[in-house]
């Protein structure tokens, strides 16, 4: 579930830099105030072992193939969602440095990708409220399951949006996704198996790990200030790739319009609403035979590597549902914030 | 001021789960001694040492170093007096390089940076490892990682060593090198180790524990004479003690 | 895993790129990545100068040029395997190469293969020269968190000894395997369990060799170097070539030189 380098666009890895950059500067802030000083080894032990685990290959009963732990969750459960996500954050660095796995500039969605979404969204928001106070038997078994399936459903969408909104892939929006998706169900599964029986093998032999391990020094909720902070970035994020694409629309806008109207011109201003109306259901039929670079578009502008590096007009429509689609996941995720303390 | 003495009195200890690893422990060792506690896996050994700079708490009674009982209050100055080097040193290297793992201590008791230097080159003069200094701890072999740790230990310039299993998993030349340094030291020494001929040639005073308990408390040579208590602890006198591994006769180093 | 201690010891060497500070050299690789990943989709030519710094490093810094060649040469079939798409999906024509018609599609994934082996290879070198652990100070000394510089230290400290650790218990289990193929997710789990609770024991022993010598909660990384004139001039000199190969094609330049200077000779009687 790496992104590599080659697929994600200055704009992009530089926007998800800055997110996971905050996200990880707020961890380190809040761990700074936190007086167990056990943390401090436990956290590079933890990631040395992550990554030494990631490196052990099980093959998957019934398919022929092999998987190795992805270790977020497992991280996050042991460790509380602040420590985990320095962890994960090392072991991607250390893996994109010398392994090349990944990237340099997608380092900031990777790390956004495996270790925000799970310490900061999975963790506290599937996690904690499936598997209550105490945690033991079944029901632990079964949250652990389910957040795993979460995080590797987000994950990989979260790749498939990144790399939507590079546009240096010409692998259409749907095909990626019908990729990436059902696949990573089955990953999802198997990552949820493993991640469960390892927590369960560890409460077995040490349960005071479980219950009182780093966690209990940090309070696991996190302030409305990050939520806040969240909902900033997905709006600088929205707005990046709105003007990137805004900066077609006048052209393809104007195709469309003459397409529709049979003239450049728009004549008259109560028509103008009308025409861009008209316009961008034109843009949005289009879809299903939807590519990053639409030929007729691409005709419209010049030179052709100018079209190449901006995105037809045809992903205005999609984009603008999938921002949607977000701004809601985070605009719940609050909601539920505000009643919680309410 | 009691000269840097380590008594422990009536110590007992037991763990979370219910073991009991320490009971009623009492002795007193003086400034400048150089003392082995031995014994059988699981005798407390590991568990005693521990309770010397604080690591773990007594049950009951007390353990005191000098002028000070062992308590959350007095950790720091205990520490300071104690010197502790474990039984896997990578446990103990933790840093990036020897250089900063020796420094690690000084600068944590607020040793001027422009002092460290000093103070490392000495440690590391100490144990014989100077040219070690900008290495990684995982580029060095058993027996270099068993001297650096000690040096790391060294540059705090503790009054007490205390060290667990100093020679375990050396090869012979290895081992040879920290038996010197070990005799050099004019430290008070306390040394946990299975290795008996070490002990017969590095320590005067034994303690001998078994099941929490210690069994028998005075010099190596009555000790190690006593060949009944030995097996009494699962424990047999040094192989230099013992008949010729070849021939079997007593008392004969080559036939 | 390897390739770890190879490239940490090529570290130690004594050369001038060497000698500089960290700072220098990280700030210098940071922006040879942005500035090659800024690059259009199609581009292709104009990336190919940006190889004469790796070149360049290799030679200055005397390291073995086939290592960082093995090293680099990993990544491309990942790359490719990315990239590979493209051609399927973009077919509009960009270009006649003679009588070729090269599609989007086929320069994109090129475009993909190149951009990934630059930003490789300007990662190991940067380790090569610099070592893992001056390059993660040098970081936070340009800003990263100290926890995070810290939690790097530690992790790699350990990373060896627990790679080893989980080496030997696969090693184990295959010898105990009699031929059958892969591990279960049963032994995985439970390996990994042991392994991590191995992992969470010796932490607390660390924990408390640091105890031993006085932490109380603050880590001293002490180094000297200063950021003088040589690294002044090794950040500007390179940066400004970036770029000037950013916004100028030589490749192509050159291309047209020389192909209208066999025109204007067929041209000619």
């Amino acid at each position: 579930m790496h992104m590599a380098d080659a697929l994600v666009s200055p704009a992009v890895g530089g926007v998800m830099w800055a997110v996971s950059a905050g996200a990880v500067a707020y961890s380190s802030a809040r761990l700074r105030k936190d007086t167990d000083e056990r943390r401090v080894p436990l956290m590079g032990v933890m990631g040395a072992f992550l990554f030494a685990a990631q490196m052990i290959n099980f093959s998957i009963p019934g398919t022929g193939s092999s998987g190795h732990l992805g270790g977020g969750l497992l991280l996050a459960i042991l460790l509380g969602p602040h420590a985990a996500l320095l962890a994960i954050t090392g072991v991607l660095i250390v893996q994109a440095l010398f392994f090349a796995d990944g990237g340099l500039l997608a380092l900031g969605c990777n790390i956004f990708n495996m270790g925000v979404i799970p310490a900061f969204l999975v963790y506290p928001l599937v996690y904690k409220k499936l598997a209550g106070q105490r945690p033991a038997g079944t029901r632990l078994s079964f949250a652990v399951i389910v957040s795993a399936v979460v995080t590797l459903q987000l994950g990989p969408f979260a790749v498939v949006l990144e790399t939507l909104f590079s546009g240096l892939s010409a692998l259409p929006f749907t095909t990626f996704l019908l990729l990436m998706q059902p696949v990573h169900l089955a990953i999802g599964l198997v990552e949820g198996v493993v991640t469960a029986a390892i927590v369960s093998f560890v409460y077995l032999a040490r349960p005071e790990l479980m219950h009182a391990g780093l966690q209990s020094a940090l309070p696991v909720a996190y302030p409305l200030r990050n939520l806040v902070v969240g909902f900033l970035c997905a709006a600088i994020l929205t707005g990046g790739v709105v003007s990137l694409v805004a900066s077609n629309n006048p052209d393809g806008l104007e195709w469309a319009i003459t397409r529709v109207a049979g003239t450049a011109e728009l004549k008259a201003p109560d028509n103008r609403l009308h025409s861009w109306l008209a316009g961008l259901q034109e843009t949005v039929s289009f879809l299903p035979d939807y590519a990053f670079k639409h030929p007729a578009v691409a005709e419209a502008q010049a030179p052709a590597s100018r079209a190449a590096e901006t995105a037809g007009t045809s992903l205005a429509g999609l984009v603008g549902v999938m921002i949607t689609l977000l701004l809601l996941m985070l605009g719940g995720a609050l909601l539920k914030r505000v009643r919680a303390t309410a | 001021m009691s000269h840097h003495i380590v008594a422990a009195d009536r110590l007992s200890f037991s763990y979370p789960d219910g073991t009991a690893a320490l009971r009623s422990v009492s002795f007193c060792i003086h400034h400048g001694e150089s003392v082995a506690l031995i014994g059988a896996n699981g005798a407390g050994k590991s568990t005693l040492l521990q309770q010397l700079n604080g690591c773990l708490t007594p049950s009951s009674g007390e353990v005191r170093i000098g002028d000070f009982p062992v308590t959350p209050r007095t950790l720091q100055e205990v520490r300071r007096t104690v010197g502790m080097v474990f039984q896997d040193p990578d446990d103990q290297l933790f840093m990036p390089t020897v250089f900063d793992d020796i420094a690690f201590g000084p600068l944590n008791r607020g040793v001027a940076p422009g002092d460290i230097e000093a103070q490392v080159a000495a440690a590391l003069q100490a144990v014989g490892v100077g040219h070690l200094a900008g290495k990684p701890p995982y580029r060095l072999s058993c027996g270099e990682k068993k001297r650096v740790a000690i040096a790391t230990v060294l540059a705090m310039d503790p009054a007490i060593l205390v060290m667990d299993e100093p020679t375990a998993g050396l090869d012979p030349f290895s081992r040879r090198e920290v038996i010197k340094l070990l005799k050099n030291f004019s430290h008070t020494r306390i040394i946990t180790s299975h290795d008996l001929d070490m002990v017969a040639e590095v320590c005067d005073r034994v303690i001998v524990m078994h099941g929490g308990e210690i069994r028998a408390d005075g010099t190596a040579e009555e000790i190690f004479a006593d060949t009944e208590l030995l097996a009494g602890c699962r424990l047999e006198p040094p192989f230099s003690m013992q008949a010729c591994v070849v021939c079997g006769r007593r008392g004969v180093t080559a036939c | 895993m390897l390739d770890f201690r190879q490239l940490d010891q090529l570290a130690v060497r004594d050369t001038r790129i060497h000698r500089l500070d960290a700072r220098a050299k990280v700030l210098v690789v940071l922006i040879f990545i942005v500035t090659v990943v800024s690059f259009g989709r199609y581009e292709l030519s104009a990336m190919v100068p940006f190889f004469l710094f790796p070149v360049a490093v290799v030679v200055l810094a005397d390291l073995p040029a086939g290592f960082v060649a093995r090293k680099v040469a990993l990544v491309i079939p990942f790359a490719a395997a990315i990239g590979i798409f493209n051609p399927l999906f973009d077919r509009e024509i960009q270009l006649y190469l003679g009588p070729f018609a090269v599609s989007g599609g086929w320069l994109s994934c090129a475009s993909i293969v190149l951009r990934a082996t630059l930003t490789v290879t300007a990662a190991v070198i940067l380790v090569a020269v610099t070592g893992f652990t001056a390059v993660c100070e040098a970081l936070e000394r340009l800003g990263m968190p100290h926890p995070l510089a810290v939690q790097l230290l530690f992790m790699h400290r350990y990373l060896f000894v627990l790679a080893d650790a989980a080496a030997r218990a696969s090693r184990a289990r295959e010898l105990r395997a009699c031929g059958t193929r892969g591990m279960g997710m049963g032994p995985f789990a439970s390996m990994a369990g042991h392994l991590l609770l191995k992992s969470w024991e010796r932490a607390e022993r660390i924990h408390m060799a640091m105890l031993a010598r006085g932490f109380q909660g603050t880590f001293h990384l002490q180094r000297g170097s200063g950021f003088g004139l040589p690294e002044l001039s090794f950040l500007v000199s390179w940066t400004a070539l970036f770029m000037i190969l950013r916004f100028t094609n030589i490749p192509l330049s050159i291309g047209h030189a020389v192909t209208a200077f066999f025109n204007a000779g067929r041209l000619m009687p």
